[in-house]
């Protein structure tokens, strides 16, 4: 099956600067071991030490968190468009860790 | 470089001001030539930290008991979804994404560090009791281990009356 994989800006500088890249695979682990042989650099922005995932990593299969389908073992169909969507989290300092500026109190 | 108009930061400090104390959150869109960022269009997104059971699947809290939307946001990966393929669709890019310090500088947080990208452009904005203060665009460095500040490019382009309302928020130190 030929799909889809759809970069994100942050990562296009390790898939030849590429917006998406066509690869092969019947599941989505398939399809995306497809994309990191082709792009090794890619291998430690999408996978944790263990193989698997890392959590700040969404993906997607079509308009589905593939968290919801069966994870890895999703079957892809022909066409198919995989999204690689990271995680967008952060904040400020936890309270005492604050430099200047004024602390909000969380004692009450 | 980051450059912008003011009604986009404008836009951004007003979000901010809005959801204090909470933490807000917002998408940068535009186009980009080399090292040349230039923000179109600026567009608010929800903090799913308001939705702690959803947003603990998504990206988990070590501490629930003291991290909150008060001091940590996160977008709905759906959401984000939506927008770039809106932003495809016009051709425009995700440049990077704003967030706000209620009580805190704009300089980010170790939390920002472990969960940013690189590339992407992390506007920040402080927030003082409620009023917007200083706005500063951050980008990971190569290695990760911090920030780089990011030249910001404010072009005014209101007229003259708006651009004095909007010169009294200051935007450095
Ligand atoms: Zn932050």
């Amino acid at each position: 099956m030929a799909v889809k994989v759809m970069i994100p800006t942050p990562l296009r500088q390790y898939a030849g600067k590429q917006e998406s890249i066509q690869v092969e695979g019947h599941t989505v682990g398939e399809a995306l071991s497809g994309l990191i042989a082709r792009y090794s650099d890619l291998r430690r922005h999408l996978y944790n030490d263990e193989g698997k995932i890392r959590s700040f990593v969404n993906v997607y299969l079509n308009d589905e968190d593939i968290r919801y389908l069966s994870k890895e073992q999703t079957p892809v169909k022909e066409n198919d468009v995989l999204s690689i969507v990271p995680s967008i989290a952060g904040g400020a300092p936890s309270s005492g860790a604050a430099s200047g500026s004024i602390l909000r109190c969380i004692c009450s | 470089m980051l450059k912008l108009n003011v009604e986009h930061l404008d836009a951004i400090q007003r979000h901010a001001a809005a959801d204090y104390p909470a933490e807000c959150c917002g998408v940068l869109l535009g186009n980009h030539a080399g090292e040349v960022k230039r923000v179109t269009e600026v567009s608010p997104l929800a903090n799913l930290r308001h939705d702690a059971a959803r947003a603990q699947e998504i990206v988990p809290l070590e501490n629930p008991e003291r991290e909150s939307e008060l001091n940590r946001f996160l977008i709905d990966p759906r959401e984000q979804l939506r927008v770039e393929k809106d932003a495809r669709a016009r051709g425009l890019t995700v440049l990077g994404y704003y967030h706000s310090h209620p009580d805190h500088p704009a300089r980010p947080s170790e939390y920002d560090r472990e969960h940013a990208w690189p590339w992407y452009s992390y506007v920040i904005v402080a927030v003082e009791k409620g009023r917007p203060r200083d706005s500063r665009s951050w980008v990971l460095s190569e290695d990760r281990s911090g920030f780089q500040l990011e030249q910001l490019e404010v072009a005014d382009v209101l007229s003259h009356a708006q651009v004095g309302r909007a010169g009294q928020r200051s935007q450095g130190q």
